[in-house]
């Protein structure tokens, strides 16, 4: 019985949450100017988590807590790539959130908690965990958007985001129940044979998926579920938004693979015809609405919408090469978010967002450099060789088009097409145009370090893609999905 | 074995990178010096690429090969034949002349300047030795960036739209591209582009394989009626961004015609020719009109390239021996020609700032040397014989009479209208009397001109008279071609 619990699965789990605890607690003995204790805990929590996970690797799937989670190589990939993209977040933040007044342990804490829902939701293996995981992960985010208690239009966001994801949480559960009720289970692997046998009622099953998918839609910001999506992205601080933009998405994707594929594969033909649609109308209506944007926080969040409708193009071949496609996508699409949040923090300062598009003009007579790491995000974002975004677009339109769908690829490129026009404006503002803004930019060393290697990064994977690639099919093809 | 295509493509790259690293804007010479001395050094190394090569086999030469993403079979490899080798030595010749030309010209952020150019002369000798359909891809794609940022920092007033423009344009044709290169993975299971020379397929995938292609590579080239960012785009652009448009970047269209369209999809090529041919033609004798009614020099040699690039496809669609050569030989006149008369162009816009040709008149009082060198390019332009422009032109002629004698006819016309416009334009710039103050003071080309524009006149003048060497290098590989061409994959 003891055995089956299998303590080391979790490590990871355990250690966030043990770390994040006792960080709210030592939090409280900390001095104000002495904060940075708090937030070098995090980042240290951060470091461990990654050794713990890599130390814990195995090839093979464990199913621990009486099969409650799953402990398996796409699990430990994600896991460390959102380890890695929240200590990204905090080095990108930081002397933002020393400028507004922000630089408290409950933001840390509430960052580690939501971290900890991610986890949840990338290792669960029932529709409780699962359910759990994103619950802890959405309650700590809405609390981190509302957290500039000041700003009215943070708190609008708050509002607007708690309310709209409490509704999707809602559909989720709901869909979920109806699974459970058909299916006699909460185990996915149960759920996944009752669907196999033809156990389920294929009525209840459908209308279960169909709730389950509005659910995961919404955390994913498709549309026609992604309303929230650019007024959040706007109104909550930038630290929160890039929160929000990035590690998330990682998280949602692995909590869609797992419903849909280690659960729901018996009925793929069903998920695959709703993906299509989802898919279609995020490449179609995230790129022509961000074309109008003038806020880069609003641009950037249509933006978010139109690429996950290119990673849902991986994810409805449902098969392997398809997933592994969308996982690609997914991570690399979070690392160039990353690098696109850390330029408008890194430009941002005291009473000041630089979050108009305006604010870019001239950035190459500013910092040439800067501006460099810029033009490098912008071009990965619209899919442009030699950056690594041109491999995910390749990856999931060669997904398309090897399940034949030719005319989905058609309609990928058309669309990236679209999104290339708002991505080169602001290479435009940066290249072309004389700066208004002549103060110097100022930026602290480590951050400098950090957002380089992030950008170099791009282009470095853009040149030799084969490792990323590679690690994402063994992630796949060594964690059971069909 | 040295692995000079290798160098050809990351020697400029390097070189680029080691300017943007150490130039700053404060001490432009020393970027500029180690640009040129970059360039340089990227043109030495593709002289072997000649003189080694092989002119009796078709098969690639200088291969290399290695695995880059063995998840998707895709490798590094390079390799030349006769029809691309001349292209990488026209590009590295023409960087040279690039950074040269833009040596006292160019004042603001020289140190990109450079860089923008070496970097996308790398690229584009990747695009002609590239043997894997995504290596070409991405050179292919890449390349815009530079190009992009070239006419947007550097260029006119209306920079801006003709840089968009440009990008948009050329990208919309090379996004289907890459749906036909993945879907021709997906049949063949294989990146490699000579692999795709055999592999067999249906008329009904064929056309929309042709057609993509078709998109991708009529805007580079550009035909009629996707031509209407090269006239924007040339007016736009530096000086140097022109000559690199016009020598190189057209003719990664054309060589796209050869490499990929005629031998992966033979039979819609076939099917479609006489649909090349009607645009081809168009684009010869309607644009020919167009350049004839320009009031802006360059916008007359940008249409002037269309129409030249008309001949091009003309020939390559005629599926002949002579054509097929007559074109590449026309590639390649096209690229000194055309860089040459955009170099001239570009000597009066820094003395006077203007381009139109109504500001001009009588320059050859004030500036004899120029209009002796502008005189030589300009009957180039016009196809007079002895000069590089005759071979090409002459050569498409004759394949299209045997073809068809309307054919040739229609294609002959364009000897008139050449001659037309190009000379009208030399005589209202250069002769007749000093036309305003502007030009009376005038100061004739200096040194660094002098030679500039000399190198090209030796190249004009060489390839015109005796084109041989040129054209045995092309000879195998072409009839290798059309002979791959000539087999059905139905």
């Amino acid at each position: 019985m003891l055995a089956d619990l299998n303590a080391l699965a979790a490590l990871p789990e355990i250690v966030v949450l043990t770390a994040a605890a006792s960080i709210l607690l030592i939090d409280l003995f900390v001095s104000d100017d002495r904060r940075h204790v708090s937030y070098w805990l995090t980042q240290l929590t951060l470091l461990v988590a990654v050794c713990v996970t890599l130390t814990t690797l195995r090839l093979d799937a464990v199913r621990a807590y009486h099969d409650l989670v799953i402990d398996d190589m796409l699990a430990d990939f994600l896991r460390i790539a959102c380890f890695v993209a929240v200590s990204l977040i905090l080095f990108y933040s930081r002397s933002y959130l020393v400028a507004r007044g922000m630089f408290r342990g409950e933001v840390f804490v509430l960052m580690l908690f939501a971290l900890l829902g991610m986890e949840v939701m990338i290792t669960g293996n029932s529709l409780l965990t699962l359910y759990l995981g994103l619950e802890l992960m959405s309650l700590s985010l809405y609390a981190l958007v509302a957290s500039r208690r000041d700003h009215a239009q943070s708190t609008e966001a708050a509002m607007k985001y708690f309310v709209l994801g409490a509704l999707a949480s809602g559909m989720l559960l709901y869909g979920m129940s109806m699974i459970y009720g058909t299916t006699g289970s909460l185990d996915l692997d149960h759920v996944a044979r009752a669907v196999f046998t033809r156990h389920a009622n294929p009525a209840l099953l459908t209308l279960g998926l169909v709730f389950v998918i509005a659910g995961l839609a919404f955390k994913l910001a498709v549309v026609p579920f992604h309303m929230w999506v650019p007024d959040v992205y706007e109104g909550a601080p930038t630290p929160v938004t890039v929160l929000i933009g990035t590690a998330p998405k990682i998280a949602a994707f692995a909590m869609a693979l797992r419903l849909l594929s280690s659960g729901l594969q018996g009925v793929s033909f069903d998920w695959q015809g709703m993906l299509i649609v989802l898919s279609v109308l995020s490449m179609v209506l995230g790129n022509l609405i961000a074309i109008s944007q003038t806020n880069v926080k609003r641009m950037l969040a249509y933006s978010t919408i139109a690429n996950m409708g290119y990673m849902l193009l991986g994810l409805l071949t449902a098969d392997r090469y398809g997933y592994s496609a969308a996982m690609f996508y997914v991570v690399t699409y979070a690392l160039t978010s990353l690098a696109s949040f850390g330029i408008v923090m890194l430009l941002s300062r005291e009473g000041f967002e630089s979050d108009r598009l305006d604010d870019f003009k001239g950035l190459n007579r500013r910092s040439p450099w800067w501006a460099f790491i810029m033009l490098l995000v912008m071009f990965s974002l619209a899919g442009l060789p030699p950056t690594v975004g041109f491999y995910a677009k390749f990856m999931v339109i060669e997904a398309a088009i090897n399940d034949g769908f030719v005319w989905l690829a058609v309609v990928a490129v058309m669309t990236s097409l679209i999104g290339a026009f708002y991505y080169l404006r602001i290479v435009k503002l940066m290249y072309f145009d004389d700066p208004v803004e002549t103060l110097p930019i100022v930026v602290r060393g480590d951050t400098q370090l950090v957002l380089s290697v992030n950008g170099l990064l791009l282009l470095v994977l853009g040149i030799l893609p084969q490792q990323l690639i590679g690690l994402c099919a063994i992630a796949l093809t060594q964690s059971n999905f069909p | 074995m040295t692995p000079y295509l290798s160098l050809s493509i990351w020697v400029p790259i390097a070189a680029g990178l080691a300017v943007l690293g150490v130039g700053r804007d404060r001490d432009a010479a020393f970027a500029r010096w180690i640009a040129l001395i970059g360039a340089i050094a990227g043109f030495l190394v593709t002289i072997p690429l000649y003189a080694d090569f092989d002119t009796a086999t078709s098969a690639m030469q200088f291969v290399e090969y290695a695995s880059w993403i063995p998840r998707f079979g895709i490798h590094y490899h390079l390799g030349v034949d006769g029809i691309s080798v001349l292209f990488i030595l026209l590009n590295s010749l023409m960087t040279v002349l690039v950074v040269w030309a833009g040596w006292e010209v160019i004042t603001t952020r020289v140190a990109q300047y450079m860089a923008a150019f070496l970097i996308m002369s790398g690229l584009m000798n990747g695009v002609f030795c590239a043997l894997d359909g995504i290596l070409f891809y991405v050179f292919f794609e890449a390349m815009l960036i530079p190009m992009y940022l070239i006419i947007g920092v550097w260029g006119g007033p209306n920079r801006v739209y003709a840089a968009m423009k440009f990008f948009l344009y050329t990208l919309l044709g090379s996004l289907l591209m890459l749906v036909a290169l993945i879907y021709l993975y997906s049949v063949s299971e294989s990146f490699e582009i000579l692999e795709w020379y055999k592999v067999p397929l249906e008329m009904g995938a064929q056309i929309p394989l042709w057609i993509a292609f078709f998109l991708a590579f009529a805007v580079k080239v550009p035909m009629w009626p996707v031509h209407t960012w090269l006239p924007d785009a040339h007016v736009e652009a530096p000086t140097g961004g022109s000559v690199v448009l016009a020598a190189i970047t057209l003719k990664i269209g054309a060589y796209g015609f050869v490499r990929f369209i005629l031998p992966i999809v033979p039979d819609a090529s076939r099917y479609l020719s006489g649909f090349v041919i009607t645009l081809s033609l168009i684009a010869v004798v309607y644009i020919g009109f167009v350049a004839l009614v320009q009031a802006d020099m360059k916008k007359l040699i940008a249409y002037s390239s269309i129409s030249h690039m008309g001949f091009v496809t003309l020939g390559f669609f005629l599926y002949s021996q002579l054509g097929v050569e007559g074109a590449l030989a026309q590639m390649l006149s096209h690229g000194f020609v055309s860089a040459a008369m955009f170099l001239c162009v570009g000597v009066m816009y820094d003395r006077m700032h203007s381009r139109q040709i109504a500001d001009y008149g009588g320059v050859v009082n004030t500036m004899p040397k120029f209009a002796a060198f502008m005189m030589l390019f300009a009957m180039a332009n016009a196809g007079l014989p002895g000069t590089s422009g005759f071979v090409g032109e002459f050569l498409v002629i004759l394949a299209a009479v045997k073809a068809n004698f309307w054919l040739g006819f229609a294609a002959a016309v364009t000897l008139i209208l050449g001659a037309a416009y190009t000379l009208w334009m030399y005589k209202r710039v250069i002769f007749g009397p000093v036309a305003n103050a502007n030009v009376a003071k005038l100061t004739d080309i200096g040194r660094r001109e002098f030679w500039l524009l000399t190198v090209l006149a030796v190249a004009v003048l060489g390839m015109g008279l005796w084109p041989k060497p040129l054209i045995d290098v092309m000879h195998v590989s072409v009839a290798n071609l059309l002979q791959t061409v000539a087999r059905s994959k139905l």
